[in-house]
């Protein structure tokens, strides 16, 4: 009785989300047949005929709009990969400092994440790009020992030029999502027993040690949640970049439904290749996110 | 296999459509407008002299008025109309999905734009005659396009500039980086700021830009027109009455300037319709003698209401782009064919 009434509510429920699918289904055809455009994507095949600042592969006007879509999913993972790596490591490095007994760094980097978090990440990108990047001088400013460099061109990093668009991408998205990353390691940490950070101190275990043998390990099956749906966030955000000029898969969608006037087409694609961007990263990290608890319970 | 399925789900949505109807004559936007008592009309409130929010908090310039003639000549009253700000890459889709009725955000008519198979929109007549143009900076030294090799050039996406800059340059077979900004506002920063050596965009854009400027002499427009741009409001397609009434608004405020009827002496203008019988032009046109208001929808006096709150289409102009207006841009191609320029109304009969 008891196991027919849940089968029948759950019968309920999913008759509900179908019909819903299908009445959201049924405005998107009856729409479309009355404007009597229809869905096509031949369009994809024609050449693009519009020029992109950056791309990772070889591009010119005379290749296809699907190509030019490609470089601009391409030019996103770009940025979320990279910004995802740098992000990690400030981030880390902030919610260290969270927890460190130093009075100087706990101060610092509770300023850095209040004040990171408080603003939006459109006004941070504007600063990054109008204010930072592009006021600075065409002579490039050296650091350690000029393996990086500074101008309003763009960063140089070991050799490898990096845009100007490209860069305050880069630096607004990965201090944006540092803070919040930085709470999130920072909770990771707290989390562990206190016996255990008194466990190797007591065993005179040098403070490096102790952190990256006995605590770390076992924040982490609690930062890794966090930090996925962090990564998702970052992917996200990562569409601002029209708004500096970066050439992303948005941008480029936005140039294309413009020019061919696919809208509802355009989207799609856009939807579809998010989901695909998200999937890859949300996959990564339970396989991460599996590996470690397998250790975990092993040990 | 496909047609199958499509052929499917199309008896389904049948099937589940109780609401959805198909638009027909009786369900034209002209009646949706009129029982709503509001004209919702898209403009980009970034432009300098087209439509840009004043300091009162209104939005000021000829897209506007454009607007306001519609909702004068629609309904009656300039004063009913609410105006929605759009980005170019938001435009067409608020047109398609409803959002707004009428668009009037300088944009260029063209193929894929008009067609049932691209954008699918009707246009109205060309309001104003623009071309694209390139702005540089006096001291950089650049005196035509083939200056500008190997150089960034700042444009906005979403909008037609961007592939004329492609046609044009490669073309030319000059190679060029452009700089892509989703906004007219970042455009113009990038290039304040020296990211790019040139920016490209309407000639009446660039002259609305440039005074904003702290130092507008600093910067000047090439002579090279790399497109022409003729600019013009738009509404939905497969809507005859709505874009019949829109047509037929504009070329009213054509046909008022070639008949020297102004927002100053429409009045008389009517008293002399209605006391000489003999003036039978003047009559129709001004709605004395009934007829024309009835065949488009509206009411038989629209042309007189249209003139009265906005004047004809020289006094928007002189006011927002005239000599004594901030933004003024000679009229050119924008003067009454009586004039040499292209405006001409078919006859209103």
């Amino acid at each position: 009785m008891k196991l027919n009434k849940r089968i029948l509510l759950q019968f309920i429920v999913f008759i509900v989300l179908v019909s819903i699918f299908l009445v959201l289904l049924n405005n998107l055809i009856v729409n479309i047949l009355r404007t009597q455009i229809g869905l096509s994507f031949k369009w994809l095949l024609q050449p693009a005929g519009f020029a992109l600042s950056e791309s990772v592969l070889p591009f010119n006007p005379s290749n296809t709009y699907l190509w030019a879509l490609c470089i601009g999913w391409l030019n996103s993972m770009k940025v979320v990969l990279s910004s995802l790596i740098l992000a990690t490591f400030i981030g880390t490095l902030i919610g260290m400092g969270r927890i460190s007994r130093n009075r100087l760094i706990y101060i610092f980097s509770s300023s850095y994440v209040t004040f990171i978090r408080q603003i939006p990440l459109l006004l941070q990108l504007f600063f990054w790009y109008f204010v930072a990047f592009l006021s600075l001088s065409d002579i490039p400013l050296g650091y350690l020992g000029g393996l990086i460099q500074i101008s309003n061109q763009g960063l140089f990093l070991l050799g490898v030029k990096l845009s100007v668009e490209f860069s305050a991408l880069l630096i607004g998205l990965s201090i944006y999502t540092a803070a919040s990353i930085a709470e999130i390691i920072r909770g990771g940490f707290t989390s562990v027993d206190k016996g255990q950070w008194e466990a190797y101190r007591s065993l005179g275990l040098p403070e490096k040690i102790g952190l990256a043998r006995i605590i770390f390990p076992q924040a982490l099956p609690a930062i890794l949640p966090g930090l996925t749906s962090q990564y998702l966030n970052l992917a996200k955000n990562s569409t601002l970049a029209i708004a500096i000029g970066y050439a992303d898969i948005y941008a480029v969608s936005d140039t294309t439904i413009t020019q061919t006037g696919r809208a509802i087409e355009g989207f799609l694609l856009l939807l579809i290749s998010f989901l695909i961007l998200n999937l890859v990263i949300s996959r990564a990290m339970e396989m991460v996110n599996k590996r470690i608890l397998e250790t975990v319970n092993r040990s | 296999m496909n047609r199958a399925l499509l052929s499917g789900l199309v008896g389904l949505s049948v099937l589940t459509s109780g609401c959805a109807k198909i638009e027909g004559e009786a369900g034209s936007r002209l009646n949706l407008i009129k029982r709503r008592g509001e004209l919702v009309c898209g403009v980009s409130g970034k432009i300098p002299g087209f439509s840009f929010l004043g300091s009162d908090g209104k939005y000021k310039g000829i897209d506007v008025d454009i607007c306001k003639a519609l909702a004068a000549g629609i309904l009656g009253d300039s004063r009913k109309v609410k105006f929605r700000p759009l980005t170019a890459p938001e435009r067409f889709t608020a047109l398609q999905t409803g959002e707004i009725d009428v668009l009037s955000r300088n944009t260029t008519i063209n193929l894929s734009r008009d067609s049932s198979g691209g954008n699918g929109v009707t246009f109205a007549p060309v309001v104003f005659y623009d071309g694209q143009r390139l702005m540089v900076k006096k001291s950089a030294n650049i005196n035509s396009l083939n200056d500008l090799q190997n150089s960034n050039i700042c444009v906005g996406s979403g909008t037609t500039t961007e592939q004329n800059l492609n046609d044009t340059f490669q073309e030319k077979n000059i190679s060029y980086t452009p700089i892509k900004y989703q906004d007219i506002d970042q455009v113009v920063q990038g290039y304040l700021q020296n990211r790019c050596k040139a920016m490209t965009s309407d000639g009446s854009q660039l002259a609305a830009a440039r005074f904003g400027f702290s130092n507008p002499s600093n910067h000047i427009i090439l002579d090279s027109v790399l497109s022409k741009e003729p600019l013009a409001p738009a509404s939905r397609g497969g809507d005859q009455r709505l874009s019949d009434a829109i047509r037929w608004i504009i070329y009213a405020l054509f046909e008022a300037e070639e008949q020297n009827i102004s927002n100053s002496n429409i009045q008389q203008q009517v008293k002399m319709a209605r006391s000489n019988k003999s003036l039978t032009s003047l009559r129709r046109f001004l709605g004395v003698d009934s007829g024309l208001g009835s065949k488009l929808g509206l009411p038989d006096d629209f042309v007189v209401k249209v003139i009265e709150s906005t004047g004809n289409y020289k006094d928007i102009y002189e006011k927002h782009l005239g000599e004594k207006s901030s933004v003024p841009i000679p009229r050119g191609l924008n003067n009454t064919y009586l004039n040499g320029g292209l405006h001409i109304s078919p006859p209103l009969k």
